[in-house]
């Protein structure tokens, strides 16, 4: 009896055990894992950790709805802490050993050019969120952020209008890397086409996490005294920001007086700044909070709500951006591209994406060229307000078309406007 | 109606004291009235509103400008509603001012023939951009110079030096016939002489553009060069030269002046980073890696005083920054203490233990604060009256925040020196750190004191913290970017020396900030280590060393 009574729980507990096996594989096959690679400690964490709340919202968003081609996502998060080299470490593992079937992450372009190669040689299929300086087209990649004539160009074009105050002296004012440096090189040749005098251009460049910039601001107002309107572009990146504009603040350099329209300033950095004397200060990019349509309000609104239920920290201050936006959208393209074609097969996705359109909360139908990885995108260039948020002062008619491959830099006209797809 | 059907009577009515004399009076007065407030609601020019509505920003700026040369009531409350985005613009370009505290629907109404209706489908809101606010911000200092308030007429005539338009010319030379107070005179004389200069007299024009090299604003320079460029007249351009010349030279000395304030000012946050240090390091010998994420927490708590003081004390939260300091220090000087007394006192002599252990430290403190405030920076306001600058010399600005850290920083160098050397603690902290042994033989608690002089050094950190709050970001990675400058200035100065610290301190600020202008914050920041590593491996003990018997 006593046997008989072992072996009887025996078989059953073994079965249990192959039963709760199966069931894991059974669920391993019923799930497509998705990467997510953005610094949540670092310096850059201050910007990319929204991007993976964000990223998490939306796959949350998709398996409610029943998921991709039924499958559940299940997002794979990984941090790779701000450093450049870890990325492309972080990138293989998810490949490789994680497996999944598509990566959403990397901010800096220095991180984005740490991956490529890994992507390249695993074959692997990346969506980048955010705006950068063109001079790249992987075959691996799509860009969901703005190229530079979808945000740089634009924005300048705005200052030299009448409405943008007819600005004649330029100072070009970045962090020292290579999304600055080349944006400038863009914007320099630019201006030169439109007649601008070398004279009138001052390029300056500060240290990545810089926060002393009284020289820098004196400059500005030096330059700006020569009889010409003036205004600044700037590429600060990451939290030097916050330094920048409080002595900006300070120093009593108004709005009105000499503008600064920045490209990586958005709703997320001004969070920790007082914006009251920072108001009618510019940034250019391809979505804002402040946009009024049912789509954004709903995105806002779901975005809010998840704050508030994961317990994000300051879940009460949260705001939306233009690269979370990206996020969103890239996520959901990639979604109906893997549904057209029928896998998550890499070059399959690859070929079913050109075309995908999307109703994004930018207030537009937006369109995944055709041919070359980079989303049709609006452009709006908006003031800074008292509350940290922006108004719109201009806006294009509708989305244009991205050039990864910048008309004013030499021998880019040669260029094809695809990646080559022979080459893996 | 009655007033006009009525014949009439001579005097009689309004002689009599009947009733009806009465009625008729009231009827009278009341239509004043009526008459009063439709030409309160209404009655600006529709020329001049008109272009507001159109496409040409050119033509809104300058109906702005119209705008506040009327300067009557009307335009003034039409003014104020175009600032609040209270102006809307119909699909057929009709301009209507909302009123967005209407109950009923007729919520708008039309400046120009006053009357009421409801906004109609389409109407999109007049944008106020940087163009129209500053055109806004100029007509509004011409109406301001009316007010009773001297200081509000100090204002507006300064402000005016900025952007004053031509149309505002007879209203400014009213002003400044009727102005009694000196200094509202002098700026309005110059913003006189600065329209003058796009007067189409050549005379006026001269004339204006030598007066002008009396002002040592820096605005106006901009003006004269562009003068220069522009003029027809000869005269009137050598004129506009020789002011600008003197304007430069003052422009100029103004510049070196602001220089040398820059760099006062970034060796005030480099000592305030380092002088805890100078005591850990340098008088005990500690190699604290921690020392920036102690930083970091005196930065925290100032958070965490401002939210108190935003939720308990709204009515005081403009000195929420020195209730901060305290709490800083004390928070700060315990974690210190908790660190020396559980870690670094087993480590006494063994500095590259001490060096791995404080990292360690220093990470887990990062992370601990990352897991309780969030990777992002969090917001530290500026009080009001550290907000702001004042300018000296027409040019340079100098920030409040920054005049009052150097300050601060004056006072807390002043108070490590009194602590160290007129108290009994500072007493036995030198007999510990000059001789250990000698010391505990003579009954000093060294264990104590040891503790104490962290603690002290900690806290002098946290106070650093709280200056740092004020000026950057506040974020978990804030003491990262400090630990090499604060290890810099200690070294360079000299280990176990207040004065050489100081000195440090002042020499690479001012170092720095000469060089910046010339070599760009890139080039300046790698001359200076280039620089300190030439002289370490020239002088190792540091600018000032320690006579007679080491620290060991």
């Amino acid at each position: 009896m006593r046997r008989r009574g072992f072996i009887r729980s025996t078989l059953a507990v073994s079965l249990a055990v192959v039963g709760i096996g199966m069931s894991t594989l059974a669920h391993a096959a019923d799930t497509i894992k998705v990467g997510i690679l953005h610094s949540l400690s670092g310096t850059m964490a201050i910007s990319e950790t929204s991007l993976k709340d964000v990223a998490l919202m939306t796959i949350d968003e998709i398996n409610a709805k029943g998921g991709v081609m039924g499958k559940k996502l299940e997002p794979v998060v990984v941090d790779p802490a701000s450093n450049w080299p870890l990325f492309a470490e972080k990138a293989r593992g998810l490949i490789s050993q994680d497996k999944v079937a598509v990566v959403f992450g990397c901010w800096t372009s220095v991180s984005r050019k740490s991956v490529n190669p890994v992507f390249k040689e695993l074959n692997g299929l990346l969506f980048y969120p955010v705006q950068y300086e063109g001079e790249e087209l992987e075959k691996n990649v799509f860009y969901t952020g703005a190229a530079p004539n979808q945000q740089a160009i634009p924005a300048v074009e705005y200052l030299m209008s009448k409405e943008g105050g007819g600005a004649k002296r330029w100072v070009l004012l970045g962090t020292d890397y290579v999304y600055p440096r080349t944006t400038n090189k863009i914007l320099r040749a630019f201006l030169k086409s439109k007649g601008v005098s070398e004279d009138d251009i001052m390029e300056d460049y500060t240290p990545f996490g810089h926060s002393d910039y009284q020289t820098i601001i004196a400059k500005i107002k030096t330059f700006s005294s020569a009889g010409k309107k003036t205004a600044v572009v700037s590429t600060i990146n990451g939290d030097s920001n916050v330094p920048f504009y409080k002595e900006l603040g300070n120093s009593g350099l108004k709005a009105t007086d000499v503008p600064v329209v920045a490209f990586s300033v958005g709703e997320e950095e001004l969070r920790g700044v007082d914006t009251k004397p920072l108001v009618g200060q510019l940034a250019a990019w391809n979505y804002f909070e402040s946009i009024k349509n049912p789509v954004n309000a709903d995105f806002i609104k779901k975005y809010k709500a998840y704050a508030k239920a994961k317990n994000l920290p300051n879940a009460d201050t949260v705001v939306t951006n233009d690269p979370m936006e990206a996020t969103y959208v890239g996520i959901y393209m990639w979604k109906q591209a893997v549904e057209k074609a029928k896998s998550t097969d890499t070059d399959k996705v690859i070929a079913a994406m050109g075309g995908q359109t999307f109703k994004a909360p930018d207030g537009f139908t937006i369109e995944m060229d055709a041919k070359n990885h980079h989303l049709h995108k609006p452009v709006f260039i908006g003031e800074i307000q008292p509350d940290g948020q922006f108004k719109i002062v201009w806006k294009t008619k509708g989305p244009i078309k991205a050039q990864p491959w910048s008309p004013y830099i030499a021998g880019n006209d040669k260029k094809k406007d695809e990646p080559d797809l022979a080459a893996k | 109606m009655n007033l006009d059907t009525r014949p009439f009577r001579g005097p009689a009515p309004f002689a009599s004291r009947g009733v009806r004399g009465l009625t008729a009076r009231t009827l009278a007065v009341l239509a004043c009235l009526l008459a009063f407030m439709s030409a309160a609601q209404a009655l600006l020019p529709k020329d001049v509103v008109a272009p507001l509505g159109g496409d040409d920003s050119d033509a809104k700026v300058a109906a702005i400008a119209s705008l506040g040369a009327i300067a009557t009531p009307e335009s003034i409350a039409f003014l104020k509603a175009l600032r609040d985005e209270n102006v809307s613009v119909t699909t057929e370009g009709r301009v209507l001012v909302v009123n967005p505290d209407a109950t009923t629907e007729q919520n708008a109404t039309d400046p120009v023939t006053g009357e009421t209706l409801a906004l109609p489908e389409g109407a999109d809101t007049l944008t106020i951009s940087n163009l129209l606010r500053g055109a806004l911000d100029a007509a509004e200092s011409g109406l301001r110079l009316l007010s009773p308030d001297v200081a509000v007429r100090r204002d507006a005539a300064r402000s005016l030096q900025d952007h004053a338009d031509p149309e505002q010319l007879p209203l400014i030379k009213k002003a400044l016939a009727a102005e009694k107070d000196e200094s509202t005179r002098e700026s309005l004389a110059i913003v006189v002489s600065v329209l003058e200069l796009k007067s189409p007299d050549v005379a006026t024009r001269k004339l204006a553009a030598e007066r002008l090299a009396e002002t040592s604003n820096g605005q106006v320079r901009p003006l004269l060069a562009a003068l220069i460029e522009t003029e027809p007249d000869a005269g009137v351009r050598s004129a506009a030269a020789v002011s600008l010349h003197e304007i430069d030279g003052r422009l100029k000395r103004a510049e070196w002046m602001g220089n040398a304030f820059y760099g006062i000012s970034l060796a005030s946050i480099l000592l305030l980073a380092a002088l805890g240090l100078a005591i850990t390091f340098g008088l005990m010998g500690i190699i604290n890696m921690a020392h920036g994420e102690l930083l970091m927490i005196g930065a925290y708590a100032t958070y965490l005083v401002q939210l108190v003081f935003r939720k308990y004390f709204p009515g005081a939260i403009e000195w929420y920054v020195i209730a901060a300091l305290p709490v800083a220090f004390v928070i700060a000087a315990a974690i210190g203490m908790a660190l020396e007394r559980g870690v670094i006192r087993w480590l006494y002599g063994r500095p590259l233990e001490t060096l791995l252990a404080t990292w360690g430290i220093s990470l887990i403190l990062m992370q601990t604060v990352r897991s309780i405030f969030g990777a992002q920076n969090v917001e530290v306001s500026n009080p009001q009256w550290m907000s702001g600058g004042i300018t000296i010399l027409g040019g340079v600005t100098l920030a409040w925040n920054r005049i009052v850290i150097v300050v601060f920083a004056a006072l807390v160098v002043l108070l490590v020196w009194m602590l160290l050397n007129k108290t009994r603690l500072g007493l036995f902290v030198r007999a510990v750190t000059q001789n250990r042994r000698m010391a505990d033989c003579v009954g000093v608690p060294t264990g104590r004191v040891d503790m104490l002089t962290f603690g002290l050094g900690s806290g002098i950190a946290g106070l650093g913290g709280v200056a740092l709050s004020q000026l950057g970001n506040v974020g978990p990675d804030l003491g990262q970017s400090y630990i090499v400058d604060s290890f810099m200035v200690v070294v360079l100065g000299g280990v176990g020396q207040l004065a050489g610290t100081i000195i440090a301190a002042l020499g690479l600020g001012e170092v720095n900030k000469f060089l910046e202008p010339v070599a760009g914050a890139v080039l300046a920041k790698i001359c200076i280590l280039v620089v300190i590593v030439l002289f370490i491996q020239k002088r190792p003990q540091g600018l000032f060393a320690l006579k007679g018997r080491q620290v060991d």
